[in-house]
């Protein structure tokens, strides 16, 4: 394996490092095929330990100042969630919830980190009819490349966490890109440099399993009974985990899923472009209706236009 | 702090109240996240709101505002109830034991010597039973019933659980909880931390809070240990630096006083400043203080400082009142008695209380300097803003002369953080625009009011014209300059006592540190607690080696602390009277039969034998004070007062209202509002996501939390027909303001003596400059009272009234 950055506070390097992510190191493309890598390398993972988060907001800020983005000064709607969701230009955002636990009578404010999980089975490139808008690396990072992106929104309907945001600007899917371009030069993400309480850390994927480990240990000898690892099978594993102190009741915070999968249309889907070759399909997939157009690989049909017309506004 | 940030990890329990860490400390949090984590350690919260730090704590018990005392009080009523005291330690290194003189008493919420007229005490009773050898007596069987810790037994022992649930609106279960998991830490080999803020000092009896923690602490024996002791949480990154080098109006720097009126001369002004021991064998550092004080005045006057004129100490004004706090300046501004105000780095219109009154009294004057990084509603107070500043411009004749400064990360420098560590910083950028150094335009003033002293002379010319100003470039002396001149040197060769033909120290070096520091104008140090941080060594304040041997946390090479760069003060007491440390998992320094030594620079003479000397070597006694004698001005015990605005009346003293010594000016005694006009107990505070009034001109951060909101249960929001993100309006006798609804589970009502109240939460940080929505904070509500002893005012409990209403007019 290859060696790949371990934790953002473990002193990443300061010296002008070449990029090792490259389109060599792609195990997926959307609409297209990769060559096996001529590498491997490590797997990465964020761990987000939801029970040391204290709700600040530098991991929005350091994602706003890194990837130089202008979220909207929005207003006070009643609720700490600001912006009020994940948007084009807010790649992460801090969910809050206030619940009251049944079996103590304690209220707990359950503060979570929302944004793209990098699922190891990505919903969202699987349901990409556009060939190179989404590609996955081997080490986990599922990245958006937004040149070859055409603005279609069936990333949000394949993703089952709800994350990727089309722009107005331009018409093109944001989200979270675990920080690619600093793995890629040996930096953890902005996200876990910021986090003064450590509760993002970033690694790894082996050493976050090992770290969460010993967090649900901590957490279980404080009378969380049912503190685990998030680290959903039914995407193949995520390369962003939780520790969540009711790792029983993800839905408490703020409507992590259950089980998360893959939606069975997008599946479906691309069963036939496997044996057909037949690579898009309409919005109507998200619905579970089976689009009836064919058309040729690749190719985007004005009627596919529409529907991502649609799409954008109704996501924005 | 009596400890540091990173001690906070060896704790085995936090205890924040009266401030809340995780939310306005985030990056200090880390270390109690870092206890938890590695070290099991427990958090309990102790909050009328459910907060951030709430979020990650083991244990909440809610409070309501203003009752902290009673709640501490009930705490160390359950220490001595049920025997958790640290008996060794409170025996040897309080002043339990203490006999207090014949006539001092407590009744009905006061103390012997009350004049009402006055609003003051004659604390002439407050003190020690003084024995014909001039030390205090002492009984070391505690069978004295007037003994400190008998006094103490009997003037707690009203503060039960039941009490406490009355007064506090905290359940009595909730309480226990508390109490059973703070005494367990009486125990030499556990400990337990104090976080506080500004939850505790914006009280009328604010120092009274902290003291009333303090005494529990020592109870359990925590002070002076590792993971222990008194940690405030200073609310500017270099706020512990304003108060070390004196930017009080009553201090000089290194906590030096400033004479009054009645102090007329230098000998007149030493002979109250002796420090003799008040028990056999004892440091009393204080002792030392002419030293300091004589090579403060050489620092400021050079060779215009001499013996023959009592080193210039008529240079010194004399205060005519105790204090010319901010509180003081804005009444008699308010009266017409200012004409100029020069306000650096401070925004009074936002920051200080009842804004109506700060909004005459800058009106005002004839003119206002605003020096500052920011474009501050202070400077911008004459400018009409709509309902966010209201104003009528015309009648307005204030000349406003805004001069921009840069920020700190523009310049060198040090800021000293809540742990007292100077932490040299380097600019990392070009100031923009025209903005100038406040070190530049500090020099500039001076220099051209000297010229116009130098030329027109005046009255008494002599402390402008003979200010020493040895700077290279005079127009902007550097950081380093400064730096240079606060650490001290040598006036003189400096001669060793002992032997009077070696030289200690050539003319015109650094001095080590204060410890040479002498009283006969051969040295000089601009601020002697700092003393140590530049010297012949070099700058140690730039020093960045984190090397920590045993990870106990001191961090020794990073950085200076002062004093004599200590990690933990008062770090004898954490270890018994043999030398030995309470508990050798958490050893800072032990006595090997010659000398003290360790991990952190001992808090004591190196040779001072361990059961002789006390470890409190800053008092006359050697030992911690759980009776203040005469030092507080509201007691020597602290007592539980009511805000002056509260919902309920004071259940242990019915008749007396806030704090019965707090200074209040006539005009501000009748805004002051009772609970059957305002019925709804508010209080204010900071979020993580500004700081003050500052971050609100950062994009990023108005993304964040972009517009002024209140925060109320949903108990009352049902009352009042209130929905969430709707519009209301809050006023109080002082003024109103319109902001958003946050209805929420973290604040519910609490029963206190039998009524329900209801807490109203405001958060600061919006004002009508910069990039966020236009919005008022809590300022223009806010009560113009301060703390007894220091005048910190009252932000964090007062009475307010809401109800639904339409958003203001946009402007």
């Amino acid at each position: 394996m290859e060696p790949s950055p371990h934790t953002a506070q473990s002193n990443p390097p300061v010296a002008a490092t070449t990029s090792n992510l490259t389109e060599k190191d792609l195990i997926r493309r959307s609409a297209s095929t990769v060559p096996p890598p001529a590498r491997q390398l490590e797997p990465v993972a964020k761990l987000i330990d939801v029970s040391k988060c204290i709700g600040c907001k530098a991991c929005q800020s350091a994602c706003i100042e890194w990837n130089d983005t202008q979220p909207a000064i929005e207003t006070n709607v009643g609720v700490y969630e600001n912006p009020h969701d994940l948007t084009p230009e807010m790649f992460t955002l801090m969910r809050f919830n206030e619940w009251d636990n049944p079996q103590t009578g304690n209220l707990e404010w359950l503060i979570r980190k929302d944004g793209c999980m990098h699922c190891a089975d990505p919903g969202c490139l699987k349901a990409c009819p556009a060939p190179g808008a989404i590609v996955q690396y081997s080490n986990g990072i599922v990245d958006f490349v937004h040149e070859n992106c055409i603005g279609c929104g069936y990333c949000i309907k394949g993703c089952p966490f709800n994350i990727p945001r089309i722009s107005k600007v331009d018409h093109t899917a944001y989200k979270c890109t675990l920080c690619s371009d600093r793995v890629a030069v040996g930096q953890g993400p902005a996200c876990a440099k910021a986090c003064p309480t450590h509760s993002i850390s970033f690694g790894t994927k082996e050493d976050m399993k090992a770290l969460a480990d010993s967090r649900i240990k901590d957490l279980k000898s404080r009378g969380y009974e049912n503190a685990g690892l998030y680290d959903p099978p039914g995407v193949g594993g995520t390369h962003v985990m939780y520790v969540l102190h009711h790792n029983d009741q993800p839905e408490i915070y703020s409507g992590l899923p259950k089980n998360p999968r893959i939606s069975p249309v997008v599946n479906a889907w691309k069963g036939m472009t496997k044996y057909l070759g037949f690579a898009a399909m309409g919005l109507a997939a998200a619905a579970g209706v089976l689009h009836s157009t064919l058309v040729g690989p690749n190719r985007v049909t004005r009627e596919d236009e529409d529907e991502a017309e649609k799409l954008v506004k109704e996501s924005v | 702090m009596t400890n540091s940030w990173t001690d906070i990890r060896n704790t085995d329990l936090v205890v924040i109240m009266g401030g809340n860490a995780a939310e306005a400390h985030p990056c200090g949090f880390k270390w109690v996240t870092e206890a938890k984590a590695n070290r099991g350690a427990r958090l309990i919260v102790i909050d009328p709101r459910f907060t951030r730090s709430a979020s990650v704590s083991d244990f909440y018990a809610p409070i309501r505002q203003g009752t902290d005392i009673a709640f501490l009080l009930g705490l160390i009523n359950y220490c001595m109830q049920n025997d958790k005291v640290q008996w060794p330690y409170v025996k040897s290194f309080t002043n339990a034991t203490y006999v207090v003189k014949d006539g001092f008493a407590y009744q009905d919420g006061l103390f012997t010597g009350y004049d009402e007229s006055k609003r003051d005490y004659d604390r002439s009773t407050w003190e020690y039973d003084i024995g014909p050898d001039g030390f205090a007596v002492v009984d070391e069987t505690l069978q004295n019933p007037r003994c400190v810790w008998n006094m103490l037994k009997s003037h707690v022992a009203s503060y039960t659980p039941e009490m406490v649930e009355r007064i506090c609106g905290t359940p009595r279960e909730k309480f226990l909880k508390v109490a059973q998991m703070i005494s367990e830490c009486s125990v030499p080999t556990k400990t337990m931390t104090s976080m506080y803020a500004l939850g505790w000092t914006q009280h009328s009896k604010g120092s009274q809070n902290i003291r009333a923690m303090a005494m529990l602490q020592l109870i359990l024996g925590n002070i002076g240990v590792r993971g222990g002791g008194m940690n405030a949480l200073r609310g500017h990154s270099n706020i512990q630096g304003l108060t070390d080098v004196g930017l009080m109006s009553n201090l000089l720097p290194g906590y030096l006083n400033i004479p009054v009126e009645k102090e007329t001369d230098f000998t007149t002004y030493m002979s109250s400043r002796t420090f003799k021991p008040l028990r056999p064998d004892q440091t009393s550092y204080w002792q030392n203080y002419k030293k300091f004080f004589v090579s403060f005045q050489k620092a400021m006057w050079g060779s215009a400082a001499t013996a023959e004129n009592d080193f210039a100490y008529q240079y010194l004004p004399k205060l005519d009142v105790p204090a010319y706090d901010v509180l003081r300046i804005f009444e008699m501004m308010y009266r017409g008695q200012v004409n100029g105000y020069v306000c650096q780095g401070f925004n009074p219109l936002l920051a200080f209380p009842n804004r109506k009154k700060i909004t005459e009294s800058l009106s005002k004057l004839k003119w206002l300097v605003t020096i500052d990084p920011l474009d501050t509603e202070t400077s911008r107070f004459w400018e009409n803003h709509g309902e966010y500043n209201d104003v009528n411009s015309a009648t307005i004749q204030t000349e406003v002369i805004q001069l921009p400064s840069t920020c700190f990360a523009e310049d060198n420098g040090s800021l000293t953080n809540s742990g007292r560590w100077l932490q040299w910083h380097w600019a990392g950028g070009t100031p923009p625009g025209e903005a100038k150094r406040d070190n530049w335009i500090m020099a500039q003033i001076f220099r051209r009011l000297r010229a116009l002293y130098e030329k027109e002379g005046g009255p008494f010319p002599d402390p402008i014209l003979n200010l020493t100003w040895n700077y290279q470039n005079p127009d902007e002396p550097t950081a380093d300059e400064l730096a240079k001149e606060i650490n001290g040197y040598a006036v003189e060769t400096l001669y060793d006592p002992a032997d009077p033909t070696k030289v200690l120290l050539e003319k015109g070096k650094q001095v080590v540190n204060f410890s040479v520091l002498r009283d006969d104008g051969t040295t000089a140090s601009g601020c002697w607690i700092y003393s140590g941080c530049y010297n012949e060594a070099g700058n140690n304040m730039a020093r960045r080696d984190n090397t920590d041997p045993d990870d106990t946390g001191a961090y020794l090479n990073w950085t200076f602390a002062w004093p004599l760069n200590r990690r933990i003060l008062y770090n004898r007491a954490s270890a018994d009277l043999q030398g030995n440390p309470w508990d050798p998992s958490r050893k800072l320094i032990a006595w090997d039969g010659s000398k003290w030594s360790g991990y952190d620079v001992p808090d004591i003479a190196p040779t001072a034998k361990p059961d002789v000397v006390g470890p409190f070597i800053m008092n006359q006694e050697g030992t911690a004070r759980l009776f203040a004698r005469g030092l507080m001005r509201d007691g020597p015990f602290p007592v539980h007062y009511e805000p002056f605005e509260a919902p309920i009346a004071n259940v242990i003293a019915p008749k007396i209202r806030g704090n019965p010594v707090a200074r209040i000016f006539q005009d501000d005694v009748a805004q002051f509002a009772t609970s059957e006009e305002f019925p709804y107990a508010a209080t204010s505070y900071r979020l993580t996501e500004h700081f003050h009034y500052w971050t609100k001109h950062n994009r990023v951060n108005a993304v964040l939390q972009p517009e002024f909101f209140v925060e109320i249960s949903e108990q009352l929001a049902a009352e009042k027909g209130i929905t969430p993100g709707s519009w209301v309006r809050v006023w109080s006798k002082r003024g109103e303001v319109k902001a958003k609804a946050v209805v929420t589970k973290r604040i519910k009502p609490l029963m206190c003596d039998g009524k329900k109240v209801h807490v109203v939460g405001i958060p600061l940080h919006w004002g009508f400059m910069g990039q966020a929505r236009k919005g008022w904070g809590p300022n223009s509500l806010t009560p113009f009272v301060g703390d007894a002893n220091i005048e910190t005012p009252e932000y964090k409990a007062f009475l307010v009234n809401i109800e639904s209403t339409t958003p203001p007019a946009t402007v």
